[in-house]
């Protein structure tokens, strides 16, 4: 991007995550995001303005929510004037659309925009039956009163089932654990190893909050003040006493080492160099590239969630960097299993020289510097809001450390990875 | 020569009573047919922290086309990647009860004191019940002799222990192997590691070769014919384990010239007429059979490539009432027929580059045996030859090597007393008796151009017989 313009995070925030059917059982998605959206025009002063664009999207979205964006930014107290789109990409949504208004800004096509996500499994949609829905469609199309009476009389009991959303691929059937614990099994990861990790996001996420870091990025929302689902306390031994969910009796991966279904919404504000000092604002980062990777998880028995595996090795490569050039690593938590088996991957000889055409493995990454203030599995894991709780937790450490770079992977169902570059202001 | 007790144990009755009454359950042994793979079923190759023999392991397991996994351990992995093999990860912690191996191949040549030999114990401890009916295990080391540090040298000499007691912990026809490859001659392991972990090698277990660096160069090679163009002289060839070792080298594509007694002519003639060869009918105890077989060779083939002594007699009498001219026959034709052969086709270049010499000796000439003092006399002689010979024939580019034949099934062995003969069967590893190409097949692997890096070996073809082991 170099001939292109900066792209500065100039901060972002969030509302507390909730557990599924907590705290915001009856929030729709329109409101935490507008709540959201709201929040960040109180921290940067943005009441009535009109900014370049707002992206945003959600997984579960119903189908009113056509234009949830736009629909947030009306009523938001951002100008009316703002355009905005929804877009969706599974857990990479957030980040995904971080990258898209960047793009525009990197383009020159607007000055400044905001990126956000919101996900609720509380209030999710649910869909009449497909034959329910055949038949209310028939009603529609019939004129006739005899005809609508001889379409009623197609209706039976069962079609009043609702379908309810699955967290389900739709090509295997597997749901993203069980995908997830077949690739824990292929790559050998072991219960001891993912329940560590999950201790380790707790505690990150648990100091973040203590020593105030969190302060300016996460807005109280319905009486709640920290994510619904972190346990400080939580150690090894009380994991380690959990039945396995995923994987069999056998299995390694349980509720305390998965990121749980969750409620929630974040948004971030991007801008050129020009716009935020036009306003008075600092960058706290910059974000230099992103590589987006997917992987044929159907045919070839890739990982579901191994894209991320490949994608950064082709953004490293693109950047001239190596995998140890970084201070921060944000690896999204979607399993501890995801995270260890993107991290072996890389460490790997047989997979680099096999899957990347790396003549040497990729590397390690120093796991002090993984996650450092707690990931998804602490916080929680509201599908599309992920993206921007990390862009805006890794542009503030950025900011505070005033030099180095960080690394996001995200992956995400489908068989998709969204990756990127920070760099400190 | 039909081993009723195995066929009986094999059936679903026979398999229930002896297992209650703790009996002895020979498998029936999985048996070499061409155009099968090298092995059948998935490879763990492990290895240990400084191993040097992994990489050449996982060549030749690539070469063969096997499914291989390895543990999370950094030589094998990287063994693997330099390879190109897609390997797999086995964590045993997470491995599924189910995920049975074909072969277990471990480097343990970076092992150097014996409190490392954990890592063979840690490999072992996790996958030994995971190895499949006639499944292979497989150890790659360090000759102790050529360890220069002592303490190297114990910890390497420990594999053998390790290795001949998962040999008789394996069971379902499983076998164990250690292979101690010379430093520099990592590349030489390739038709060693293939025979053993084919089913070519059936019968063998327990064993340890040794892997120096090659006696001569030799070029790419068809597997499936690996002696394409070369001539191997068989003595002792129409009957028994001669014709079985005739018939596996002409199937690896050799010329086999038979060689037996005029008495004989007749058998030879069948055997060498059906494999394609040619026969020369000669005693080798007359003193002109050395220079009969050479010009022979010489006149008819232009020299020979593979020289194999099977002609051998057993003229039993205990000690005491054993005659002269009992002993002199079997000294003579087992023990000093061979030397002189050799003296000969070598003294007058009839061995061409590369060559190789195979002895035929016997688990009695290791263990000794009542009644046979002769016999055993003469065969733990070819040992000695191998030993003494072997040396001056590596400066001439060739190897010698002997098999050492246990309890095979052969004419000879079905008119043993059947007590005898239960007790020669059952007293090994596999509980059953060989067959006469498991030894053919052993004498084929120190034939091949490819095994130049073999010599001086003695390798019993016994199942891991009790008996002078």
């Amino acid at each position: 991007m170099n001939s292109n313009r900066r792209v500065a995070v100039l901060g972002g925030v969030r509302i507390p995550f909730a557990r599924q059917n907590g705290p915001y059982a009856r929030a729709t998605n329109q409101d935490m995001l507008t709540a959201t959206l709201d929040a960040l025009v109180d921290r940067f002063e943005l009441d009535g303005q009109v900014l370049g664009e707002v992206v945003a999207g959600a997984v579960l979205k119903h189908s009113r929510d056509f234009n949830l964006t736009r629909e947030c930014v009306l009523g938001s107290r951002l100008a009316a004037e703002t355009p905005g789109y929804d877009v969706q990409q599974a857990c990479g949504t957030g980040l995904e659309a971080a990258i898209l208004v960047a793009n525009k800004i990197a383009l020159g096509q607007i000055d400044c925009g905001i990126a956000g996500g919101v996900d609720t499994t509380s209030d999710a949609p649910i869909a009449i039956s497909e034959d329910l829905r055949a038949v209310l469609l028939e009603l529609s199309r019939t004129r006739s009163n005899a005809g609508r009476l001889r379409t009623l009389a197609r209706l039976r009991p069962q079609h009043i089932v609702p379908e309810i959303p699955r967290n389900a691929e739709p090509r295997t059937g597997l749901s993203m654990g069980e995908h997830a614990a077949i690739m824990a099994q292929d790559w050998g990861i072991g219960r001891s190893d993912q329940d560590e990790l999950a201790v380790e996001s707790h505690r990150g996420l648990a100091a973040a909050y203590d020593t105030g870091f969190l302060d300016d990025l996460v807005m109280p929302y319905l009486g709640l003040e920290r994510d619904q689902n972190l346990r400080p306390d939580t150690t090894a031994e009380k994991l380690a006493k959990l039945k396995p969910v995923f994987g069999g009796p056998e299995g390694t991966m349980t509720a305390g080492n998965s990121t749980p279904l969750s409620d929630g919404a974040s948004a971030v504000l991007l801008a050129g160099d020009q716009w935020a000092a036009e306003h008075g604002l600092e960058p706290q980062a910059y974000l230099i590239d992103a590589e987006t990777g997917a992987v044929d998880y159907v045919h070839k028995r890739e990982g579901l969630l191994m894209a991320p595996a490949y994608a950064v090795p082709r953004l490293l490569a693109r950047a001239g960097m190596e995998l140890g050039d970084f201070d921060f690593y944000e690896i999204h938590e979607a399993f501890a299993s995801q995270v260890l088996c993107t991290l072996r991957a890389w460490e790997d000889p047989v997979f680099c020289r096999e899957r990347l055409g790396l003549a040497e493995p990729l590397g390690s990454i120093d796991r002090a510097k993984m996650n450092t203030h707690g990931g998804s599995i602490a916080a929680g894991h509201p599908f599309a809001a992920t993206g921007g709780r990390i862009v805006a937790g890794l542009a503030k450490m950025l900011a505070q450390k005033g030099s180095g770079r960080g690394l996001i992977s995200i992956c995400a169902a489908g068989g998709l990875g969204v990756t990127a570059i920070m760099e400190a202001a | 020569m039909s081993d009723r007790y195995q066929q009986l144990v094999n059936t679903p009755i026979g398999r229930v009573i002896s297992k209650q009454i703790g009996l002895p359950a020979p498998v029936r042994l999985e048996r070499y047919e061409p155009g099968q793979p090298v092995v059948s079923g998935p490879v763990l190759l492990g290895a240990v922290p400084g191993a040097r023999l992994a990489g050449a392991a996982a060549k030749v397991l690539a070469a063969v086309g096997a499914d291989v996994q390895t543990p999370l351990q950094e030589e094998a992995r990287r063994a693997a990647a330099d390879a190109g093999l897609p390997a797999g990860i086995f964590n045993p912690e997470v491995a599924s009860a189910d995920q049975t191996f074909k072969a277990l191949v471990f480097d343990a040549s970076g092992i150097s004191d014996s409190a490392a030999l954990r890592e063979a114990w840690a490999f072992f401890h996790a996958t030994i019940r995971r190895v499949r009916s006639c499944g292979r295990v497989i150890v790659l080391g360090s000759a102790p002799q050529a360890c220069e540090d002592p303490r190297e040298a114990v910890a390497q000499r420990a594999l053998e222990g390790l290795v001949r007691s998962i040999g008789k912990e394996v069971r379902k026809g499983a076998t164990a192997q250690l292979l101690c490859v010379a430093p520099g001659a990592e590349e030489q392991v390739e038709s060693t590691l293939r025979f053993f972990l084919s089913p070519k090698s059936a019968y063998v277990s327990g064993q340890v070769v040794r892997i120096g660096a090659a006696a001569a160069s030799y070029e790419a090679l068809d597997w499936e014919r690996a002696l394409a163009g070369k001539v191997a002289l068989v003595t002792g060839a129409s009957r028994g384990i001669g014709e079985a070792i005739a018939e596996v080298l002409a199937r690896d594509g050799a010329h086999v010239v038979g060689v037996d007694v005029p008495a004989q002519a007749e058998e030879l003639e069948a055997v060498t007429s059906r494999i394609g060869g040619s026969s020369l009918t000669v005693d080798v105890t007359d003193d002109t059979a050395p220079a009969t077989i050479a010009a022979h060779l010489l006149d008819g083939h232009g020299g020979v490539d593979v020289v194999v002594h099977n002609a051998g007699v057993t003229r039993d009498k205990t000690l005491a009432r054993m005659s002269e001219e009992l002993w002199k026959a079997v000294i003579e034709i087992n023990l000093i027929a061979p030397q002189r052969i050799d003296q000969e086709l070598f003294g007058h270049k009839v061995v061409r580059d590369n060559g190789r010499v195979v002895c035929v000796s016997s688990i009695s000439g290791i263990a000794g045996n009542a009644g046979q003092t002769n016999y055993s006399t003469s065969k733990a002689g070819v040992i000695g030859v191998v030993d003494a010979f072997a040396p001056a024939l590596a400066k001439r580019g060739a190897t010698l090597n002997a098999v050492a034949p246990g309890f095979i099934e052969t004419r000879m062995t079905a008119e043993m007393p059947i007590a005898t003969r239960e007790a020669g069967r059952r007293m090994n590893s596999l509980a059953q008796g060989g067959l006469p190409v498991d030894v053919a097949e052993a004498i084929a692997w120190f034939a091949n151009p490819a095994s130049a890096g073999v010599s001086g070996n003695v390798v019993r073809v016994c199942g891991q017989s009790l008996i002078g082991a």
